[in-house]
């Protein structure tokens, strides 16, 4: 594993190129280009219909691009519609609003994907998902449904299914913004840790402190482009262009 | 002979109970034979059209399975409406008389009676499996598609169990009306209660009283029923509660494993 990680190291894990989506008329994302590389931590902000979401949604292929190209390790994943599923089997995702399924306890939600997709054996699968879920502080409520936890606790659970996959990269879109404030503490702590062991996230995010603290790079979104990519450090602190500058006073005045 | 007949309405319940009895119950049988197994039928046909009808066309379907699941999704609506839309009372008289006459197939009336309960209920079931699959919320079919499940996986695993939690109720419903609406097949002979009530009533001429009797069965029966459904409903749903595990699952070289993850740097 650590040779493959080696040679991956040197190519991106994702490149999006030129990407566009539009809803009928309504173009959602231009001419997007972008990168991830191994270990990086991405945090994408913006304003409600910047289009993140939709970016986040189209790299793991729940929204078909209209135009553009999206390579996983160098392979085009847009001619290979086929193969998708295997390639997201590889792209986890924890979403606003947790989407656990309701029919199966918390272990059987971190348990499925092992076993059905992965094709793993049953006690492989129970030892991965309980690894994760006591990483995610879950696991005492392996037994639990989902309908039976709180916010903060489902999403805790979602981001372990995720990890039960043990997935290159993990997306996340606005996985706090459906949460009360005093359970967003619990899910950022779990996030902040993952990105310290080095997982490859790429984060949508209105947690703006969380954004500057945690993420190798900050991409900010406005009107369906990328305005500015960089550290944190200079969108933060310095960013070169206006509109970041502006979005960015806006945000810190509350 | 005459001389042993009874004269009070209930000498006459218990003396036809005394006669007929046998007769009734097997009746009763054969209309919960056939109102089981017909509404098990009617389930499988309903998941099934009920599945491929909800199956979405997206943009990268290709051309021939576009053209061939608009096809099948065109037969199963007209199948749908057509069963719907006819009294299940004149279905048995066509699929009954008409096999024979049209393709020499002579089938018993119970296997003809079966098979109007089975497509009649799979009709009706297709519909309430449609809303019920609809009514599974598209984020945890996002959830599932996800971490890389197909949309069979999703239907098999995800969706189809909730459904059919969801419309235990309608299944419910469908078996009672079943129980009672078996008997329409009186008219190609199926031997079911409301035939063995039939049968006995010309006898004596005692429609009242035989019929009294027939009506406390089919009660009885579906009363059973009915809280055998609300049961099995409990039991689909487990427990209220969950146990907290508090003990170690799992060795200490597995907890320190934990901190190292796929993709990480170094």
């Amino acid at each position: 594993m650590e040779a493959i990680k080696t040679i991956n190291d040197q190519s991106p894990i994702l490149e999006v190129c030129h990407l566009s989506k539009s809803f009928g008329e309504h173009e959602v994302l231009r001419d997007i280009d972008f990168k991830t590389n191994y270990g990086d931590v991405i945090c994408i902000i913006g304003a409600s219909g910047s289009g993140k979401s939709t970016l986040l949604r189209c790299i793991n292929m729940l929204e078909i691009p209209t135009s553009g190209d999206i390579f996983h390790n160098s392979d085009n994943i847009i001619n290979k519609l086929n193969k998708v599923t295997s390639y997201r089997a590889k792209v986890g995702m924890v979403f606003q609003q947790f989407n656990l399924f309701n029919n199966m306890t918390v272990l059987e939600n971190c348990m499925i994907g092992v076993t059905k997709v992965l094709k793993k054996d049953k006690s492989y699968a129970r030892e991965v998902a309980i690894k994760y879920l006591e990483k995610v502080g879950m696991a005492p409520y392996i037994n639990a449904k989902p309908h039976q936890l709180s916010g903060g606790q489902k999403q805790r659970v979602a981001i372990a299914r995720a990890l039960a996959m043990e997935p290159e990269v993990l997306l996340f879109d606005e996985p706090t913004s459906a949460l009360d404030p005093q359970m967003v503490g619990e899910v950022l702590t779990v996030m902040s840790a993952l990105a310290k062991e080095g997982m490859t996230m790429i984060i949508v995010t209105h947690e703006m402190a969380f954004a500057r603290d945690v993420s190798t790079r900050t991409v900010f979104m406005e009107n369906g482009v990328i305005v500015e990519e960089d550290t944190p450090e200079v969108i933060f602190n310095n960013p070169k262009n206006e509109r970041t500058r502006e979005f960015l006073s806006r945000f810190m005045e509350h | 002979m005459t001389a042993d007949l009874p004269t009070s309405f209930l000498g006459w319940v218990l003396y036809i109970i005394q006669n007929y009895g046998g007769l009734f119950l097997k009746g009763a049988l054969y209309t919960l034979v056939l109102a089981i197994i017909g509404t098990a039928v009617g389930c499988i046909i309903g998941f099934l059209v009920g599945v491929v009808r909800t199956i979405e066309i997206v943009p990268d379907t290709n051309k021939v399975n576009k053209i061939l699941l608009k096809f099948v999704q065109w037969i199963l609506s007209f199948y749908v409406e057509f069963f719907r839309g006819t009294p299940m009372i004149v279905q048995a008289m066509v699929i009954y008389y008409g096999s024979m006459q049209l393709f020499n197939i002579d089938m018993s009336p119970f296997s003809a009676g079966l098979l109007v309960v089975s497509i009649n209920t799979g009709a009706y079931m297709a519909e309430t499996v449609r809303g019920g699959i609809e009514a599974i919320d598209i984020g945890q079919i996002e959830g599932a598609k996800a971490i890389g499940m197909t949309h069979f996986q999703t239907m098999l695993y995800i969706i189809i169990p909730q459904t059919l939690r969801n419309i235990m109720p309608q299944i419910g419903n469908n078996l009672i009306i079943n129980i009672k609406d078996t008997s329409v097949l009186n008219v190609i002979s199926v031997t079911e209660l409301y035939f063995a009530g039939k049968s006995a009533s010309g006898t004596y001429y005692k429609y009242f009283e035989v019929y009294f009797i027939i009506c406390i069965m089919y009660f009885i029966m579906n009363l059973a029923i009915s809280k055998l459904l609300r049961f099995i409903e409990k039991k689909m749903d487990g427990p209220d509660n969950y146990k907290l595990v508090h003990n170690d699952f799992m060795s200490g070289e597995i907890t320190e494993n934990c901190s190292t993850i796929k993709g990480g740097k170094q």
